[in-house]
């Protein structure tokens, strides 16, 4: 179970990202958050935004039409 | 900025150049802006000619099918562009700028206006060209509250250290 749950439904882009990193600063170092989204580019979005800022994508589900994202806060 | 600074490697800074300010082209720069800001980078946009509306208080941005033959609207399960001598007749620019917006809003894309504040909450900096405001008579009173005023200089020098320097 992620530390908070940020719900990025419906949103298109760059909303999933622009929530999840206000999200994010509310999540302490090494919390986790999950987002869910139904944007099917977020998919490699948030590898990206992972990628650049050097927060963890621990993992990233499908389930159904609805994308799930757990990112481990890295600093 | 924020304290999820960027871990990656590459580029730390980014600039744009804001030339348009049509509903449609007003997007690009404020997504690129927005977030490049979420990723860690120092972003700042110098808004120039007809990019500089863009930071007037009262937004009311139109677009214009007229010279766009890539403009194709979804309707009825098919994708429907414009013939220009439609774009003459009055109403017919407002009536789509209106049909793009509600477009947008059903599938949910964010406003300009949303956008933009929320960049300047992310600590874009915004440079309004202190020409442009002088040659189509604007002061910063009509402004929105953050753009600071320079010339090209002030870009330029704001370029000289950008990794990533976009003209849009």
């Amino acid at each position: 179970m992620a530390d908070q749950t940020l719900d990025a439904k419906g949103l298109n882009c760059p909303l999933p990202i622009l929530r999840t990193k206000k999200a994010l600063q509310g999540v302490t170092v090494g919390g986790t958050l999950e987002v869910l989204a139904t944007d099917p580019g977020a998919v490699k979005d948030f590898e990206a935004f992972c990628r650049t800022t050097g927060n963890e994508l621990v993992t990233s589900t499908t389930e159904g039409n609805v994308f799930k994202f757990v990112i481990k806060r890295a600093r | 900025m924020s304290s999820v600074p960027g871990g990656g490697s590459g580029a730390k800074s980014m600039s744009i150049i804001v030339t348009k300010g049509s509903l449609d082209w007003a997007y690009p720069p404020f997504i690129l802006s927005t977030t490049a800001a979420a990723m860690g980078l120092d972003v700042t946009m110098f808004f120039t000619f007809y990019g500089l509306p863009l930071l007037l208080k009262n937004l009311d941005l139109k677009l214009s099918p007229l010279g766009n033959p890539a403009m194709k609207m979804p309707m009825a399960g098919m994708h429907m562009g414009m013939p220009n001598i439609a774009s003459m007749i009055p109403g017919v620019d407002a009536a789509a700028s209106q049909m793009m917006s509600n477009m947008m809003k059903k599938k949910g894309v964010a406003s300009i206006q949303e956008l933009r504040s929320l960049a300047l909450e992310s600590g874009v900096r915004m440079i309004a060209c202190q020409m442009t405001m002088d040659l189509f008579e604007y002061t910063l009173a009509d402004m929105i509250e953050g753009p600071e005023l320079g010339g090209a200089a002030t870009y330029i020098e704001v370029a000289t250290h950008s990794g990533i320097n976009l003209f849009i």
